[in-house]
């Protein structure tokens, strides 16, 4: 769950955000609405602790991000939200299985290859596990960028745009995998977008 | 998976901007432990040599061509010394020991030195075959001597006249090997050690049994011998703390060798002589006293190694000091090429260091992967800069056993090298600070909403 209270944020002295309030109970997907330059994007990062809001308060799995130092809330990001980016920002000079251990070691959590081939199957590119992102196509990209999301059993997954880059086909069984995997998490699920393709297959959505 | 592996996948993807930083580095490193290496062997070695030798005695001239060619064995000599000049110095109060050496002939660059037994005696040489010299023309030679030229106990051979190469020889007169010395790691090594006779005879100076006069370069000296009997042939017997006595009975002789450039004529009619006499002092106050003495008061010259040593060191430490710094300004460049490969690794990869970020790393975490990769430059550049120093140190080291004095290995570690080290691996830290300290501030908000 998530639950933001009069957020405020400010950036060069222009409010590009005012929310008094966005409440989501576990478990729930949600789509965030809007079109381009309506602070989608700052509204996300304030909502992963990327950023920090000018003003209001945050609170994430039960969690007040308020109360948390710089390195501890990116500690607690590691361990509870997941995200996933427009554009998949892989680690090129590793392979898929060292894209999803270095998040594991990051994030401050035991490296298993287990859990990397469970998740790897769970997206169906349990044979890409040892190639390098440049020998991946757009979909398998983006899928990898979903595991790297989840493998740490998030509470809270973020997409930012997931599907823009992608062809009908991906972009459809994307979303598909994202609310498969937020349910196989039992996480809250995310999804900005100014896709028209699919602000319909959620049935809570947030208008910006 | 963890931060050393990520910072060598960035580094292996970088091959050629690594090699060239690690190459720097590699050879900075190499040319300042190249030196280490080598001034610290070669003060040792000229320390070993010159041990216990308070003063070399010789003809007037440079002291330090005193000292290189007394004990070295490296320059010419300066001259011709009379031997009874030499005696007197022995009756010394504060003198203990003399050891006299006559020089002047080679066998295949290596010198032939007519002593007496005391002179081996004093680097603690052990025949390894056969026996000391004893009789005239009887030669012992030193281990690297009897290994480069192949003599061996029974073999004869013939000097040439002069210290390098192509002289001419002296063939009437050949040596028998009558004995090897074992390596002592010092100058004795590299001598053929005869009688002080011996090189009498050889030069056609006429005493007891060896009467030969011709060797016509040596005319004005084999004129001489008829003045013979003004010489003392008792001189070597009132030797007050006398070590053995000389091979050589009475010298009757006229005087002796030829010493490198100088005529001996000039002093040629007060008796035998010798090239240089080496001395032991029998107490520390003949330090201040005897050398200034025997400067103002006689014809002879004396120096002392230790202050020679120490002129000759400053004189090569200028070179020294060049090639250091010339070293530090390889390691400087190296530092250069780590900064900049890092700065332009750290702009191209700030996504990676924002997913990082978004994937839980801290800021500090950031830092220290930045400041690691430096660190793993400079450890590549440590083990390249380690192995070309000593590999070459090495290389050099069997070129020039084959020539001359040298002995260099590179199979050797000096303290110094871990402070190079040390220096090295902090160069890559502080290369990597500012690099570092950027990926620190990035603003990964604003990064991955790019």
């Amino acid at each position: 769950m998530f639950l933001l209270e009069n957020v405020i944020h400010q950036y060069d002295g222009q409010t590009v955000l005012d929310m008094p309030l966005w409440k989501a109970e576990q478990g729930e997907q949600w789509i965030m609405l809007g079109p381009s330059g309506s602070g989608k994007t700052t509204l996300l990062h304030i909502l992963a602790g990327l950023l920090k809001p000018t003003s209001g308060n945050i609170t994430i799995a039960g969690q007040d991000l308020g109360t948390l130092g710089a390195a501890q809330i990116d500690h607690f990001r590691g361990q509870n939200i997941g995200i996933v980016f427009q554009r998949m920002h892989l680690f090129g000079t590793l392979t898929v299985r060292e894209n999803l251990l270095m998040a594991q070691f990051v994030a401050g959590e035991p490296q298993s290859e287990e859990r990397v081939d469970e998740v790897l199957e769970g997206l169906d590119i349990g044979t890409k596990k040892f190639a390098y992102p440049a020998q991946l196509s757009v979909g398998q990209a983006q899928r990898v960028s979903i595991a790297r999301a989840v493998i740490n059993r998030p509470k809270v997954i973020l997409a930012d745009e997931p599907t823009s880059a992608l062809d009908d086909r991906n972009c459809d069984k994307v979303l598909e995998l994202l609310k498969k995997q937020a349910e196989t998490h039992k996480a809250t699920l995310v999804i900005t977008t100014h896709d028209q393709r699919i602000k319909d297959a959620f049935g809570n959505q947030f208008n910006l | 998976m963890n931060l050393l592996k990520l910072s060598l996948s960035y580094i292996r993807r970088q091959k050629l901007t690594t090699l060239l930083n690690t190459f720097l580095l590699g050879i900075g490193i190499a040319t300042i432990i190249l030196l280490l290496l080598f001034s610290a062997q070669f003060g040792e070695k000229m320390e070993r040599d010159a041990k216990g030798i308070d003063m070399v005695v010789g003809a007037k001239g440079s002291p330090l061509q005193l000292i290189l060619s007394g004990i070295y064995h490296l320059d010419v000599p300066t001259g011709n010394i009379p031997l009874s000049e030499v005696e007197k110095l022995r009756a010394n109060r504060m003198v203990k020991e003399v050891i006299p050496l006559s020089l002047g002939d080679s066998y295949n660059q290596f010198r032939i030195v007519g002593t007496t037994e005391a002179y081996p005696a004093h680097y603690e040489a052990k025949v390894a075959s056969g026996k000391m010299f004893n009789g005239t023309s009887e030669a012992t030679i030193g281990a690297q001597v009897a290994k480069e030229t192949g003599l061996k106990v029974g073999d004869t051979f013939v000097g040439a006249h002069g210290l390098v190469e192509g002289g001419e020889g002296h063939h009437q007169h050949p040596y028998k090997v009558v004995g090897v010395l074992a390596p002592t790691n010092t100058v004795m090594d590299r001598l053929i050690l005869t009688s002080l006779a011996s090189v009498w005879d050889v030069h056609g100076l006429p005493h007891s049994e060896a009467n030969k006069p011709e060797d016509e370069h040596h005319s004005d000296e084999a004129h001489d011998h008829e003045e013979e009997t003004t010489a003392k042939p008792d001189s070597t017997a009132n030797v007050t703390e006398a070590i053995k006595p000389l091979p050589v009975p009475p010298i009757t002789g006229p005087p002796a060798v030829m010493g490198g450039a100088l005529p001996s004529g000039a002093i040629a009619e007060s008796g035998p002589e010798v090239t240089v006499a080496l001395v032991k002092f029998a107490s520390p106050i003949a330090t201040v006293m005897l050398p200034r003495s025997i400067n103002s008061q006689t014809k002879l010259q004396a120096a002392t190694p230790a202050q020679q040593l120490a002129n000759l060191l400053q004189l090569v430490g200028v070179g020294i000091s060049t090639i250091r710094v010339f070293g530090f300004i390889l390691m400087f460049a190296a530092l250069l090429g780590v900064f900049i490969a890092l700065y332009n690794a750290i702009q191209e990869r700030r996504y990676d260091l924002a997913m990082m970020r978004a994937l839980g790393a801290s800021r500090e975490k950031i830092f220290l992967h930045v400041l690691l990769e430096g660190l793993i430059y400079a450890i590549m550049g440590v083990i390249v800069g380690l192995l070309l120093g000593h590999g070459i140190t090495e290389i050099i080291g069997q070129v020039l056993s084959s020539a001359n004095q040298v002995e260099l290995t590179g199979l050797r570690f000096v303290p110094g090298e871990v402070w190079v080290i040390l220096a090295a691996l902090a160069t890559g830290v502080i290369a990597a600070l500012i690099p570092a300290f950027q990926a620190y501030r990035t603003d990964i908000a604003q990064t991955l909403a790019d």
